[in-house]
């Protein structure tokens, strides 16, 4: 039973049958909402000091201790800003695109597990939701640059699609290693199979997975949507104050998700020694994250046809090799020792790479887009 | 009075969970866009719109001809191989759940549904559709 059940059962007892249901739910998503919020402003924080790191300058320090006040003085700042819509642009869905964009983020963690029973829906496709849930986002995208009409957001918004759309296949492939491995669909369930972490026993599809979901999240080095220097800021180029707000939490809601994902599908999630279950998360969620603010300061942009070419002829196919590499270890070699497969699935890993670094080398020749 | 509870199904007493959570996610995305609107009627958040503010960004010159415009095919031959190959992908789902129970001849028959699958996608690779040029 989850907490949260726990809570149904003991409110049960004092109230009718219905609120025992409802309210018990919103007192679980408001906690869940308050741990979005909170981590997203942590986040911005982590960024912005971690990129100074990088680029040997402080970052933000004055405001509060270590400058953790930042984001929340720039939040005041976006609200008291003058929201300004342009007269050609398609009024309604220009409106109704940061709403797209925002709400499946937050659904996405009503599967995260913060602890043993702590988490707010334990559904046994789990992981099917999550890929369901946060390919909506693509839609809201696609809005807010068609809806803004503008030629920029017109080329991010097309950009944004075929980019979501080419990750998707890998990262679903790469998913699949997982399931075979835990044998369920649920996110508990995953967690409580993982007595080493699923990044020992298959880093090929860790490798696939991370760097899938990094291009769903639209991070650097696959920012192409909203390329600085080429479009601008791309699908949110004709957005202010709230609205824009609104992308930005997305956005870092967005890598908070799947760094969530990332951490409970192959770094054991709440899983550790002494620390309660919520720490462990949070830990590994900010190494995850640290991770990505790291690539994201060293590569550069890649090329839209590179973009493409290494999710169709790079991802697809290892992630396919993977699939089987994995089910073949998990009908033979499981019953061994666990730790022959990481030997193994590292051997493999280390081979493939190497092998598609040499067999594809990406680009050649310029693309007009 | 004892352990009552309205759970008509457990499955569906989940997704009611994902239902509250989708209605109060929509709640709390529109009150914060409503907020600034509800602030300028204080004069807090300015209001003060002209043409130059409202017309299409740029890069400092006025936008020639229609944005919305037909677009890029190439974008089409991308979205027709990720349908083929994401539908396979759903198919993958229940096989991996039971891999163990399966065995062998699950492994076999998913491998060749994989193999006519893969027929496509190499044809698609040796035509150049994966190519962007």
């Amino acid at each position: 039973m989850t907490l949260l059940e726990q809570f149904q059962l003991w409110l049960g007892s004092i109230w009718p049958g219905w609120a025992a249901y409802i309210v018990p739910a919103i007192v679980g998503i408001v906690v869940v909402l308050g741990f979005v919020l909170t981590m997203v402003i942590v986040f911005i924080w982590y960024e912005r000091r971690l990129l100074g790191r990088f680029q040997v300058r402080l970052g933000p320090n004055r405001l509060g201790p270590e400058g953790i006040f930042q984001p929340i003085a720039t939040a005041v700042k976006i609200l008291l800003k003058e929201d300004i819509v342009p007269t050609k642009s398609d009024k309604v869905i220009h409106w109704l695109a940061p709403v797209i964009v925002f709400v499946p983020v937050l659904m996405i963690f009503a599967v995260v597990p913060f602890g043993e029973r702590a988490i707010l829906t334990d559904l046994n496709v789990g992981v099917v939701y999550v890929v369901a849930i946060s390919s909506i986002s693509a839609v809201g995208i696609y809005m807010a640059g068609w809806a803004s009409n503008n030629k920029y957001g017109l080329i991010s918004a097309l950009r944004a699609v075929a980019q979501m759309v080419s990750y998707e296949l890998p990262v679903v492939l790469a998913i699949l290693g997982v399931v075979l491995m835990a044998g369920s669909l649920s996110m508990t369930q995953i967690v409580a199979s993982q007595k080493i972490p699923f990044l020992l026993l298959q880093p090929l599809g860790f490798v696939i997975f991370f760097l899938g979901t990094v291009a769903e999240m639209n991070r650097s080095p696959f920012d192409l949507l909203e390329a600085d220097s080429e479009i601008v800021a791309g699908y949110h180029i004709e957005y202010s104050g709230m609205k824009f707000a609104m992308f930005y939490l997305g956005e870092y809601g967005h890598a908070l998700a799947y760094s969530c994902i990332i951490a409970t599908l192959f770094l054991s999630g709440w899983q550790g020694p002494l620390l309660p279950p919520i720490i462990w998360l949070v830990i590994k969620v900010m190494a995850v994250f640290f991770v990505i603010v790291w690539m994201r300061s060293t590569l550069p942009r890649l090329r839209v046809d590179q973009l493409m070419a290494f999710a169709w002829k790079g991802l697809l196919p290892m992630a396919i090799i993977n699939l089987f590499i994995v089910a073949a270890e998990v009908l033979w070699l499981s019953e061994i020792t666990p730790w022959l497969m990481v030997a193994v699935n590292f051997v493999f890993a280390g081979v493939l790479v190497l092998l598609w670094s040499k067999l594809f080398t990406l680009g050649g020749g310029r693309v007009e887009v | 009075m004892g352990n009552e509870i309205v759970r008509p199904d457990y499955l569906l007493a989940d997704f009611g969970y994902i239902g509250i959570l989708l209605i109060v996610g929509i709640l709390f995305t529109v009150t914060t866009l409503l907020l600034p609107l509800t602030l300028s009627f204080f004069k807090i958040v300015p209001r003060k719109s002209n043409p130059a503010k409202t017309s299409t960004y740029e890069c400092g010159m006025e936008t020639i001809g229609k944005t919305w415009v037909q677009y890029n095919f190439r974008y089409y031959f991308f979205a027709v191989l990720f349908v083929a190959l994401d539908v396979l992908t759903v198919f993958l789902y229940p096989w991996a759940v039971n891999l163990k129970g399966l065995g062998l001849f699950g492994l076999i028959a998913v491998a060749v549904f994989f193999v006519i699958l893969m027929v496509g996608y190499i044809y698609a690779w040796l035509k150049g559709a994966l190519e962007w040029k």
